[in-house]
């Protein structure tokens, strides 16, 4: 765009600096260059946001765009537009591909895609260890060179804690973070969902809640040892975020994330699925690790994404194939096509006056951009900053749609949602000053919103 | 030939009310209504009776094709299948599945949909994963009989049992029923903790607290059947009108359940000292296979107060049962779909 494109009229919600009012933004060269009142602009293009929030672009800390090697599920060019749908304009890229994503060649293979086809900006995280399988650690130092934002094993933790704890000092000469998904192997063998009344109904194997929680008071007890910065993935418990509650107000550095699905679903929907009812029906779809839990600790995300205990939400955004699905429950793979529904689904705190639209906002937008200092690599991100990349959404909170697998713009099709009708919609995302992702285009064509 | 005579025997009555079994599928009992209950009590005597006649043949579900579907071995269940349909008049199909559909190649979606393209009308299917009966019933027009589903359920061993145990008590309501063993582990104790609460028995769970399900035996309002947990089995056995063993796998052992055979046939075999103190005639049941030695002792194995035999005689006659109201509900199903389209 080499004109000033204006968005009108909107209720421009920016946490980052507590702007909230009326106002357009004006973009230029893909940056934000003002934000205020009836800005004058009579030759610029003009996009309508009356009657819907504008807010900087979300950012996702954990999404497994499957490239390369896994195509057959995502890859960088469906991911991505699936985020834009979502409106997502960065997301973060997890190291679980073939081979994984621990070396130099293979980010700069990512990041090459993305800058082809990426419909928005892609930021890898790179492996802790090599190939994952937690023996020897990756090269840090050259992935970070290459433009890695955090290192992770995700989809396994760092079992042995020695190495956890060298990873952690060895990356901080970096100041990038390690980022654990946190599950004590030993203690959730075999399991396929969490223990509680609903695995004991259905006859499913379960993994304790402990199975979590003893691997976070790990991770904080070793963060606080070594000084250096432990991100938790997808923290799913009560008793985690406690841990996580109290590390945080000793100094250590600790910093989590919390997916859209912890935040909404119970371990009854496994058993009974997402639309109501009482007939079980063994839903694979949702089948995630880690996995749905019971309706205390949905709370306990709750008030510790409330009270900032969780800094952001992350989808860990996992598409598969519909074979990876339909299957006994038990071979099921494990994750949920989460960000296109992402929104929608966590205004539902917002409409049940749980979480305010603001702090929503901020907790999908500069939340996670300072939880794992992104502003580093991408000034102003999270923002609607003067200057700031103009990654810009917007949204209409009220309006209602049901949510179809079929529209989706990701190849996974793994959501519990179907048929569910959510309340909150992304209606355009604009990523560096380009519009990726319009809903009005997706209303007239008739594809994938429903109203 | 008296045979030839014998096969005109008419079929058993039809239910008193068409419209009193609906069901299309027999997955599990944690959804049946205790008059559910009572007409496939009914039914399991009336089947009872015609195996009980000089040539016990009816041809009832003549032009019925049933599969015997088993992705787990169990001589037992399949041959108990087997023999009510051929007592019925069916066409019995026995194919075996070893190991999951994942390592055999073809899904369990697209096994079932051939087995339906040649014919079945009944798929009756024991899988070791849980739920997988449930997969199938999602994606088939025929009716799905659940014979056992990883932990889950065993609906038509709990129906057994339940006949057995009415066959000497009558009426289960208030009557005290201990089942002991490893409860969390099998899916012979869920679903006969559903009927049996369900018909207001009371229901006591022994085992040590490694072997019960999470929850089970708390307030969880309605969601798990209302059993009571007791882990010391001399308390649990006393007064009890029905002791239940279970089979304890060997391979517990090794999972830190408990800490080896010794101990626990100790603390939980059901043997002639522990008996005693149940009421006297009380029933002594096991779904078998039994170990000898571990949860039962031989001499209560086979004594006078075993029922062991009787609940394998039983079994052909529930599944008989099982096997004509499902189908009963098909046809009428599909007549009711023919009126609809004239």
């Amino acid at each position: 765009m080499s004109e000033r494109p204006i968005i009108r009229g909107g209720r421009v919600i920016d946490p980052e600096s507590k702007f909230d009012a009326m106002a357009d933004i004006v973009i230029e060269d893909g940056r934000i260059v003002a934000v205020g009142a009836n800005i004058d602009g009579d030759d610029a293009r003009e996009i309508d946001a009356r009657g819907l929030v504008v807010a900087p672009g979300f950012v996702d800390l954990h999404a497994h765009l499957r490239e390369p090697g896994l195509e057959y599920k995502e890859d960088v060019e469906s991911g991505t537009r699936a985020a834009a749908a979502g409106g997502f304009t960065t997301v973060c890229a997890m190291p679980n591909t073939e081979p994984a994503m621990d070396n130099r060649s293979i980010v700069e293979y990512v990041l090459r895609e993305a800058a082809a086809r990426g419909a928005v900006r892609v930021l890898p995280i790179g492996a802790v260890t090599k190939g994952r399988v937690g023996i020897e650690l990756a090269e840090l130092g050259e992935l970070a060179d290459a433009g890695c934002i955090g290192f992770s094993d995700d989809g396994s933790p760092v079992h042995d804690a020695t190495l956890m704890r060298r990873a952690l000092e060895y990356a901080s000469a970096f100041d990038l973070p390690i980022i654990d998904h946190c599950e004590d192997h030993s203690l959730a063998k075999d399991a396929v969902m969490h223990e509680g009344w609903v695995s004991s109904r259905t006859g499913l194997r379960g993994a304790p809640a402990a199975a979590e929680e003893s691997m976070v008071a790990r991770d904080v007890a070793l963060a606080e040892a070594t000084g250096a910065h432990v991100h938790i993935a997808h923290v799913s418990t009560r008793g985690a975020i406690e841990t996580i509650r109290r590390a945080k107000t000793r100094g250590v550095r600790v910093t989590a994330e919390v997916t859209p699905h912890h935040l909404t679903l119970t371990d009854e929907v496994v058993a009974f699925g997402a639309t109501g009812g009482w007939d079980l029906i063994y839903d694979t779809n949702a089948k995630v690790n880690p996995p749905l839990r019971s309706r205390d600790d949905v709370d306990a995300c709750v008030a510790g994404l409330a009270d900032g205990t969780i800094d952001c939400i992350a989808t860990d955004h996992a598409p598969h194939a519909v074979i990876e699905k339909l299957c006994e429950f038990d071979e099921a793979a494990f994750g949920i096509s989460g960000l296109e529904t992402a929104f929608g689904l966590c205004m539902r705190l917002v409409h049940e006056k749980r979480v305010s639209l603001v702090t929503l906002i901020e907790r999908m937008t500069v939340g996670p951009a300072r939880a794992l200092n992104l502003d580093h690599a991408v000034p102003g991100i999270g923002t609607l900053a003067m200057g700031a990349p103009a990654d810009i959404v917007l949204l209409d909170p009220d309006a209602e749609w049901i949510v179809d697998p079929e529209g989706f713009a990701s190849k996974g099709r793994n959501t519990p949602l179907a048929g569910v009708t959510l309340r909150g919609r992304v209606v355009m995302t604009i990523a560096g000053g380009v519009i990726a992702f319009d809903g009005a285009a997706f209303v007239a064509a008739g594809i994938g919103v429903g109203s | 030939m008296t045979t030839e005579t014998r096969i005109d025997t008419p079929p058993p009555p039809l239910p008193p009310d068409e419209t009193e079994w609906q069901r299309h599928h027999l997955l599990d009992l944690d959804d049946f209504t205790v008059d559910e209950l009572e007409l496939m009590m009914g039914t399991t005597a009336t089947m009872k009776e015609v195996l009980s006649r000089e040539v016990p043949r009816v041809p009832a579900l003549r032009g019925t094709t049933i599969v015997t579907l088993f992705y787990e071995n169990s001589t037992r269940t399949r041959t108990s299948f087997e023999l009510a349909g051929k007592v019925l008049g069916a066409d019995v199909l026995n194919i075996s599945a070893s190991g999951s559909s994942v390592t055999k190649g073809e899904s369990l979606v697209d096994t079932v949909k051939t087995l339906q393209a040649v014919g079945a009308d009944v798929l009756i299917m024991r899988h070791n994963r849980s739920g997988a009966p449930y997969l199938a019933a999602r994606h088939a027009s025929c009716s799905v009989v659940n014979a056992g589903d990883g932990l889950h359920a065993h609906p038509t061993q709990a129906l057994l049992d339940l006949f057995t145990i009415r066959t000497s008590l009558g009426d289960v309501r208030g009557k005290k029923i201990v089942i002991v063993g490893d409860i969390l582990h099998s899916r012979v104790a869920r679903s006969n903790a559903w009927s049996l609460t369900a018909l207001g028995a009371d229901v006591v769970v022994c085992a040590p607290p490694t072997l019960i399900p999470h929850g089970l035996g708390r307030e969880t309002e309605g969601r798990l059947p209302p059993v009571r947990v007791e882990h010391n089995l001399d308390r649990a056995i006393e007064g009890a009108d029905v002791v239940m063993a279970l089979r304890m796998q060997l391979e517990r052992m090794h999972g830190g359940y408990v800490p080896g055979v010794r101990e626990y046939s100790r603390m939980y075999q059901i043997n002639e000292r522990r008996l005693a103190n149940a009421k006297p005639g009380a029933l002594v049941m096991h779904p078998g296979p039994m170990n000898e030695g571990v949860e039962i002792s031989h001499a209560v194995a086979h004594g006078l107060q075993s029922h062991v035999e009787e609940q394998v005689t039983n079994g052909v006659a529930v599944r008989m049962a099982v096997l004509w109201l499902l189908t009963r509900a098909n046809s009428r199903a599909s007549r009711a779909a023919a009126r609809g389209a004239s």
